[in-house]
């Protein structure tokens, strides 16, 4: 009795296993495609937003946690940050990497968490994706078409991980929303050395007016 | 992101004499001729500009339009930009031949006659509704497809930010028309400043933007407006820079 209820339970975990190793595999070895995984993204935080009155009202601090959610753990800011600064990225020391790197990541999403509640009745167009198996980074091409507007491209530059592709540059109709703080950027530390660029950032962040 | 548009303005149009249009034809041959290192030799003069315009902007041009965007109504602000657009559409056509690139001119020319023929004179603009989008060649794309250097960045008060080669295109365009061939005189100045006026109420947005945006306003809107230009010249799918 004790044999065949063994044997059965031996079983029935075998076939469980096989099954979680079917269902399993095609995603564990199949990482999502950098294309599906914007789709994915722009749509839920789309769907979201569509659904959500207290977005549509202006609720900043419900969009930013709509954001925290959903949209910022697809983005590598260590190296976005790194590519925004520049030459002088090498110079500084890890620990103002990471300062360097949380006031950035606020004052993109600052900055742009105030523009999604105008989202309204554009589209998104998802351009085919260009790449070939081995290549660890790609720019996902997508296009918002508004009514009676000109379409505005908005790109997504994006590096292959071990674990999932991050977006490092957003490039919205030919601007890059990194690459054009390089100036700026340069300029602080010129003026500040690499802490009187923290130092800026963090005031911005605090709410103190740009000249 | 638009920061200014690349027509921004015309209403200055036919104000400028024809000296002024040669000096700054021969600045473009002087900037290819002498390949300079930084993009912005004239930065001091330039940031003098932008902060007489910003105050202008700040106090009397953005007020006004903002109260123009209250008042009227969005159909009717819609047919304004409808019926600008599509006289761009026309040298966007125009340009496209000129770069070489027929099937584009065929594309803009085709969205002109649809819109002038059965959108009312460009009012309605019915060629997008179709699916057909809008082209955006001008002059001083094409000057950069033909080889021409973009020279140095200039911020020029009333327009915004330009350089030597898109400055020299718009002057082309300007001189041009259509506008400049209305007689009536104020009429031809009501026709400008509504240009100028559609022009600045669809940036508001983007204003407010670099508002938050920025650390130093004069130097984001310089790279933004250089990126968003070499980005045109190349049709949306610019060679890498090198990064630093």
């Amino acid at each position: 009795m004790l044999a065949i209820h063994s044997t059965v339970w031996r079983r029935a975990a075998r076939a469980l296993m096989a099954a979680a190793l079917v269902v399993n595999t095609p995603l564990a070895l199949a990482q999502e495609m950098p294309d599906a995984m914007v789709k994915r993204v722009t749509q839920d935080i789309v769907a979201t937003i569509k659904s959500d009155p207290a977005i549509q009202a202006g609720n900043q601090a419900r969009i930013r946690d709509v954001l925290e959610a959903k949209l910022l753990p697809n983005f590598d800011f260590m190296r976005m940050t790194g590519l925004a600064v520049g030459k002088n990225w090498r110079s500084a020391t890890p620990e103002q990497q990471t300062r360097l790197t949380d006031e950035f990541r606020a004052l993109l999403v600052r900055t742009y968490s105030g523009a999604l509640n105008q989202y309204r009745n554009e589209t998104i167009d998802f351009k085919p994706l260009k790449m070939n198996a081995a290549d660890t980074e790609v720019t996902v091409r997508t296009a918002v078409l508004k009514p009676g507007g000109a379409p505005i491209q908005i790109d997504y530059s994006m590096e292959k991980k071990t674990d999932a592709w991050k977006c490092y540059d957003v490039i919205v109709a030919g601007v890059s929303l990194v690459t054009n703080y390089r100036d700026e950027f340069n300029e602080q530390v010129k003026n500040g050395g690499i802490d009187g660029l923290i130092k800026t950032l963090a005031d911005r962040n605090r709410g103190v007016a740009a000249k | 992101m638009r920061v200014e548009s690349e027509r921004t303005m015309n209403f200055r149009g036919k104000n400028l004499s024809r000296p002024f249009v040669v000096a700054l034809a021969a600045m473009t041959l002087a900037g290819c001729a002498a390949a300079p290192s930084r993009v912005d030799p004239f930065e001091p003069v330039n940031r003098a500009a932008y902060q007489f315009n910003d105050a202008i902007d700040t106090a009397v041009v953005r007020p006004a339009v903002q109260a123009y965007v209250d008042v009227v109504p969005l159909p009717i602000r819609t047919g304004v930009s409808n019926f600008y657009n599509n006289i761009e559409d026309l040298f966007s056509a125009f340009n496209g031949l000129l770069q070489g690139k027929p099937d584009k001119a065929g594309h803009d020319l085709g969205r002109v006659i649809l819109n002038t023929g059965f959108g009312l004179g460009g009012i309605f603009d019915l060629a997008s509704e179709m699916g057909i989008e809008r082209g955006n060649e001008d002059f001083g794309q094409t000057f950069g497809v033909w080889g021409a250097a973009q020279g140095p960045y200039l911020f020029i008060p009333f327009l915004g930010p330009t350089t030597v080669r898109d400055g020299t295109g718009l002057l082309v365009r300007l001189s041009v028309g259509p506008i400049s061939y209305i007689h009536n005189v104020r009429l031809r100045n009501g026709v400008y400043v509504m240009n100028a006026v559609d022009l600045r109420a669809q940036a508001l947005g983007a204003g407010a933007m670099v508002e938050t945006a920025a650390l130093d306003r004069y130097l984001f809107i310089r790279n933004a407006y250089l990126q968003r230009r070499r980005f045109l010249v190349y049709d949306g799918k610019p060679p890498p820079e090198t990064e630093e």
